[in-house]
C-alpha cells in the first residue's frame, strides 16, 4: 500500500472513532501534563531554596557551641555553655579573614502595643548583623555602639510585626512596644523579605541590641552563637581555620580533645537544604510516575477494549487484500498520531498547569526539558506499543479467523 | 471453449479443537469454468462455508490442491495470498462485513487502497462506478447503519467488483434478505456473469439456485452431486413480475 493511502486510512479511522481517539489521547495528556507540572514544582522549589541560601550571604559563618567530652561522657549539644562574649571580641580582633561579626542571643518575646499583642522571636545582636545578613532598613535607622554599650531599650522590627501591632501600612518608627513587659522604642523597620524557601516569614522578628536582650531580657551571661562573614567567599576556609585555632586556644582544648564548638558555613546549610529538596523532588517524581502509569494503563485499556472491533476491521481489510504489514503500518501511524497529538497537548497543559500553580499558589516552578522529554517519550511509547501490539496479533491470523474473532 | 478458472483436487479441511477433530471437508474435487455461475447447496454443517473460505483464500486447506487462474494457491505465502485476494477475488459475506461508521464510497474504495497502481482520483471514480452498477450511486455518502440490509449487501457487492476480479464468491449473499431484495441481488450477479465474471454462491434456497447455471450439492464434507439447472431463470424478468409490495401483502 502506498504511504499516502496509509495516512488516509489512519486519518479516516481516527476521525471515525472519535471517542476512542479522545480517550486514548486523554491518557497521554494526563500522563504528560501531570509529570511536567509535578517536576516543575519540584525543580522550582529546589532552585528557590538554593536562591534563598545564597541570598543569606554566601560568606556567612555561624559558630555554635557543641557537645563536648568530659571523661568520655558526651553531654547534650549546646548544654555546656562555652561561647562567650569574650570569644566574640577575640574573633573580631584576631581573625584577619573575618569582616563582620556579631554575637547572638535569641529568645521569644510577647509583644504588646496598645491593645494589640503578638508573639515572635527576639534577636540580640550588634549592628554588624545587618551587614552580615544583608538586611536593608526601610525606614528609621539601626542603633549605634553607644546604645549597644548602654543596653538601650531600642529595637528594629520587621513588617509582619509592624502590621500586627500597628495595622497594615502604619509607620511604627518612634512607637513604643512592650517586649516581655520591658518597654522598647522602635527605631527602625527592615525592608520586606517575605517567606524564605523553608516557609519562614523573614519579616516576623524583633532585632535589638545584644546587651539589651542578653542582660535585660534574658539575664544570662552566655551567647547562643556568633555570626561572622568572611571577607570574600574564597576566604571562608581561612576564616574557619583562624576561628577554630583561636577558640581551641581560648577554650584550652588539648590536642586529643574534640572541638566544643561547631562552625557552619552557608554551603553546609546549602547542601543540607539541597538534600531536603532532593527528597521533595523524588516524592513529586514518584507521584508523577504514578500518574504516568495510570495514564498508560488508560491508554492500554482503551486499545485492548477496542481489539474485538478492530480485529474484525483487520479481517475485513485483509479480506480485500491488505497484507499484514499494511495493516500494521496503518495501526502504527494511528497510534503515532494519537500519541504525538496527545503528547503535544499534554506538554502545553503541563506548562499551563505549572503557570497556574505558580500564579495561584505562588509556588516557585521551573519546567525542565528533561521532564518534557521523559513524559513525552514514555507516553508515546505506551500509546504506540498498545496500539500496535494487538494489531500485530490480529494481522498474523488468517483473515477468516480475524473476521470471526469475538 | 471456456477456460478452467478454478480447479480443486482432493481438498481436505480438518478443524482441530483440542483433542477433537472436525472433518469439515473430506476430499473435494471440482472444476469451475470462467463463464460458470455455480450455486453450492447442502445441509447446514456440510462444509459449504469452509469450502468458500478456502476458495476465497481467506483460509488454508489441510490437504489438497487449489489452482486459481492457473496459480497454485497452495504454494503462495501470506503476502501473495493477500495480493491474489486483492486482484482476482471478490468476496461477499452473508453478514456484509462493511466497515462501520464508514461511508459506502469509502467501503467500496477499500480494495483499491491496497492496489498500489490506483491514484486517489481513479479510486473514487472506480468506486462510484461500482456503486452505480449496483444501483446505489445516490447513496455513496451514506453509512452502513443508514442503509437497509439489501443496500448494504449491494455495497458489499460493489466492493467485491471494484478491483475487476475474475471470480466473485458469495457465501449466502441473500441469507439476510427478503424475497424481492434477494432477486435484486441475483440480478446483479447474473449481469456480472453475463459480462464474463465467474460467480460462485452458497445458498439454501432452491429459488435462488434457479438463477444459476448449475448446482453443486454438498453432504458431510463431500460433493454429493452436481446438477445442471434446466431452465435458468432470468432475475430481471422475475423482478418485473414480483410486486414491489409483495412482502407487505403477505403480512
Ligand atoms: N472455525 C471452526 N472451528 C471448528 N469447527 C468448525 C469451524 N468452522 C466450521 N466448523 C465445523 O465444520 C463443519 C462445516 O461447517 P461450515 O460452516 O462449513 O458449514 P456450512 O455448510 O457452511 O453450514 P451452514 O449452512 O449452516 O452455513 C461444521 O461441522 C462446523 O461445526
Ligand atoms: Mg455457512
Amino acid at each position: 500500500m502506498k504511504l499516502m493511502n496509509q495516512l488516509i486510512a489512519a486519518l479516516r479511522s481516527l476521525s471515525k472513532n472519535k471517542m476512542r481517539t479522545i480517550l486514548t489521547m486523554l491518557g497521554i495528556i494526563i500522563g504528560v501534563g501531570s509529570v511536567i507540572a509535578m517536576l516543575a514544582i519540584g525543580q522550582g522549589s529546589k532552585e528557590s531554596i538554593q536562591k534563598t541560601i545564597s541570598s543569606l550571604g554566601t560568606n556567612l559563618l555561624t559558630i555554635f557551641p557543641s557537645a563536648s567530652m568530659y571523661g568520655g561522657v558526651r553531654s547534650e549539644a549546646g548544654s555546656s555553655v562555652r561561647l562567650t562574649y569574650e570569644d566574640y571580641l577575640a574573633i573580631g580582633e584576631q581573625c584577619p579573614a573575618v569582616m563582620y561579626s556579631t554575637p547572638m542571643v535569641r529568645t521569644s518575646g510577647q509583644l504588646i502595643a496598645g491593645s494589640q499583642n503578638w508573639r515572635t522571636s527576639v534577636y540580640g545582636v550588634t549592628p554588624d548583623y545587618f551587614d552580615i545578613r544583608e538586611l536593608a532598613i526601610e525606614s528609621g535607622s539601626v542603633w549605634g555602639p553607644v546604645e549597644d554599650k548602654a543596653a538601650a531599650k531600642v529595637c528594629v522590627i520587621g513588617h509582619t510585626v509592624s502590621n500586627y501591632l500597628f495595622g497594615e501600612g502604619a509607620d511604627p518608627i518612634g512607637q513604643m512596644v512592650r517586649v516581655n513587659k520591658i518597654p522598647f522604642k522602635i527605631i527602625g523597620l527592615t525592608a520586606a523579605k517575605g517567606q524564605n524557601a523553608f516557609g519562614q516569614d523573614q519579616d516576623d522578628m524583633v532585632i535589638a541590641p545584644f546587651s539589651t536582650v542578653q542582660q535585660r531580657m534574658m539575664t544570662v551571661n552566655y551567647i547562643n552563637s556568633i555570626m561572622v562573614s568572611a571577607k570574600t567567599e574564597k576566604m571562608i576556609p581561612e576564616a574557619t581555620d583562624e576561628i577554630t585555632q583561636l577558640l581551641r586556644i581560648r577554650h584550652k582544648l588539648g590536642p586529643s580533645e574534640d572541638n566544643d564548638f561547631t562552625i557552619r558555613s552557608q554551603s553546609d546549610i546549602a547542601s543540607t537544604a539541597a538534600s531536603t529538596s532532593r527528597v521533595l523532588t523524588i516524592l513529586l517524581a514518584s507521584i508523577a510516575s504514578i500518574s504516568l502509569l495510570v495514564g498508560g494503563i488508560g491508554i492500554m485499556n482503551i486499545m485492548l477494549v477496542s481489539v474485538t472491533e478492530r480485529t474484525r476491521e483487520i479481517g475485513i481489510r485483509m479480506g480485500v487484500g491488505a497484507r499484514g504489514r499494511d495493516v500494521l503500518m496503518q495501526f502504527l501511524i494511528e497510534a503515532l498520531m494519537i500519541s504525538l497529538m496527545g503528547g503535544i497537548i499534554g506538554i502545553f497543559l503541563g506548562i499551563l498547569a505549572s503557570d497556574i500553580i505558580a500564579g495561584v499558589m505562588s509556588w516557585p516552578v521551573s519546567i525542565s526539558i528533561e521532564s518534557i522529554l521523559l513524559s513525552f517519550l514514555f507516553s508515546t511509547a505506551i500509546g504506540i506499543f498498545f496500539g500496535w501490539y494487538p494489531a500485530r496479533k490480529a494481522a498474523r491470523l488468517n483473515p477468516i479467523d480475524a473476521l470471526r474473532y469475538e | 471453449m471456456a477456460d478452467i478458472i478454478i480447479s480443486i483436487r482432493n481438498l481436505v479441511k480438518i478443524y482441530k479443537m483440542g483433542d477433537l477433530e472436525v472433518h469439515a471437508l473430506r476430499g473435494i474435487n471440482l472444476e469451475i469454468r470462467n463463464d460458470d455461475f455455480v450455486a453450492i447447496m447442502g445441509k447446514s454443517g456440510s462444509g459449504k462455508s469452509t469450502f468458500m473460505n478456502i476458495l476465497g483464500c481467506l483460509d488454508t486447506p489441510t490437504k489438497g490442491e487449489y489452482f486459481l487462474d492457473n496459480v497454485n494457491v497452495g504454494s503462495l505465502n501470506k503476502d501473495q495470498l493477500a495480493h491474489l485476494r486483492n486482484k482476482k477475488i471478490g468476496f461477499v459475506f452473508q453478514s456484509f462485513n462493511l466497515l462501520p461508521r464508514t461511508s459506502a464510497l469509502e467501503n467500496v474504495e477499500l480494495p483499491l487502497m491496497y492496489n498500489t497502481k490506483v491514484s486517489a482520483k481513479e479510486m473514487k471514480e472506480r468506486a462510484l462506478k461500482a456503486l452505480e452498477s449496483v444501483g446505489l450511486a445516490d447513496r455513496a455518502y451514506h453509512y452502513p447503519n443508514q442503509l437497509s440490509g439489501g443496500e448494504q449487501q449491494r455495497v458489499a457487492i460493489a466492493r467485491a467488483l471494484v478491483n475487476d476480479p475474475v471470480v466473485i464468491l458469495a457465501d449466502e449473499p441473500t441469507g439476510n434478505l427478503d424475497t424481492r431484495t434477494s432477486v435484486e441481488v441475483m440480478t446483479i450477479f447474473q449481469e456480472l456473469n453475463q459480462k464474463g465474471i465467474t460467480v460462485v454462491i452458497v445458498t439454501h434456497e432452491p429459488d435462488i439456485a434457479g438463477f444459476t447455471k448449475y448446482n453443486v450439492i454438498f453432504r458431510d464434507g463431500r460433493i454429493q452431486k452436481s446438477v445442471i439447472v434446466e431452465n435458468q431463470k432470468n432475475a430481471r424478468e422475475e423482478l418485473n413480475h414480483l410486486p414491489v409490495i409483495a412482502e407487505e401483502d403477505a403480512l
